[in-house]
């Protein structure tokens, strides 16, 4: 059993942690941040019909900083594929997730809009600004 | 002995894990799986009210305020560097992680406690926005914030962020309390003993998720 251990090992090259892929990695994670924060502080606000694109874009910026930590981070691009395996297959399942229940959201907002035209006209009437200007007592400044 | 070693190594044909790794390990990454489906569902249900809905409040406008800066407008700043500092959290994590693989004691004690003070910094930043966002008239079941077109909002704003926010904040606080038993742990020499450091790296897996799930609530809250 120890000599099989040992096999192990050795046919695998044990990997340790080397500190300049560390740093490599939060480099590349710190910047990603830094464009989606420029993008969603200057520029988006500009572009108001193209939100879809830049929330597609957002999308992918988080998948790609996902990817950093979890494959360096958590170590996972260094396991064997036998357990990276068992771990990132069952997630596949979030894709129909995602898409059956944000579609049914929308469909549900659209036949509502068609049935209930009054609760549309509602929805989209000016509210008065009062609550956002108005000072609590012990507000923090 | 080196001769049996070859490139294709059969996993599957009995003698040795098939997954070459510990068991605690493993089940932490299981663990780790179910509890991503856990705000996996969370996210996807506000992401699903969120398209049911006609109008939704505009993350630029909420999410504006800094500490001791005033009623300056300063969007999303805020909330970078609370990205900031847990991103730095999980860096000093693995660092801890690197130093428990070298059985260096010291390092891993000096990493660990650098993790738990950006724990608590990032909790303490949450802490100021609650409170700033409770003063300004949000909680579960109130939200003076109007939406994008003006309009006034409906509830399902701030209750999606506090209860998801809230439970991202609760595993950073568990995260927090975990780093703090394997800091003592290592100071008390309990993994020397042991002759490995594997509990760093079940807790290092842990806080890295918690990063990872942050990742997620910040792109969902504050971006979108």
């Amino acid at each position: 059993m120890e000599k099989t251990h040992l096999m192990v090992h050795h046919g695998h090259a044990e990997p340790t942690f080397s500190t300049k892929v560390i740093w490599r990695t939060f480099w590349i994670l710190l910047i990603i941040t830094c464009v989606e924060l420029t993008l969603g502080m200057f520029v988006a606000p500009h572009f108001h019909n193209l939100k879809i694109m830049f929330n597609i874009l957002y999308i992918f910026l988080t998948l790609v900083k996902a990817f950093y930590i979890v494959a360096e981070f958590m170590h996972l691009r260094h396991e064997l594929k036998n357990l990276l395996m068992t771990i990132v297959v069952p997630l596949f399942l979030f894709v129909w997730f995602i898409a059956a229940f944000l579609w049914d959201g929308n469909s549900y907002k659209n036949l509502r809009n068609d049935y209930d035209p009054y609760k549309k006209e509602q929805s989209h009437i000016k509210a008065e600004k009062h609550e956002t200007e108005a000072k609590k007592p012990g507000e923090v400044e | 002995m080196a001769t049996a070693v070859t490139v294709e190594q059969k996993w599957w044909s009995g003698g040795r894990s098939p997954f070459n790794i510990e068991y605690g390990k493993l089940m932490m990454w299981y663990f780790l799986m179910s509890d991503a489906f856990t705000f996996g569902a969370f996210l996807i249900s506000y992401g699903t009210i969120r398209f049911s809905s006609n109008g939704w409040p505009d993350p630029n406008i909420v999410f504006s305020s800094f500490p001791l800066m005033g009623h300056t407008h300063l969007p999303l700043v805020f909330v970078s560097l609370m990205t900031f500092i847990l991103i730095m959290s999980s860096v000093t994590m693995v660092l801890a992680v690197g130093a428990g693989h070298n059985n260096d004691r010291a390092g891993v004690i000096k990493w660990m406690i650098w993790t738990i003070i950006g724990g608590f910094a990032f909790l303490s930043c949450q802490a100021w926005e609650w409170t700033h966002l409770y003063h300004e008239g949000a909680w579960w079941g109130s939200n003076p914030f109007v939406n994008f077109d003006g309009s006034k909002a409906s509830t399902n704003f701030t209750n999606f962020f506090f209860t998801i926010t809230g439970f991202h904040g609760f595993h950073v606080f568990s995260g927090v309390i975990i780093n703090i038993i394997m800091l003592i742990m290592a100071y008390q020499g309990v993994f020397d003993r042991r002759g490995h450091y594997n509990m760093i790296e079940k807790a290092g897996l842990y806080w890295h998720f918690v990063d990872l799930v942050w990742v997620f609530v910040f792109t969902c809250f504050y971006l979108f």
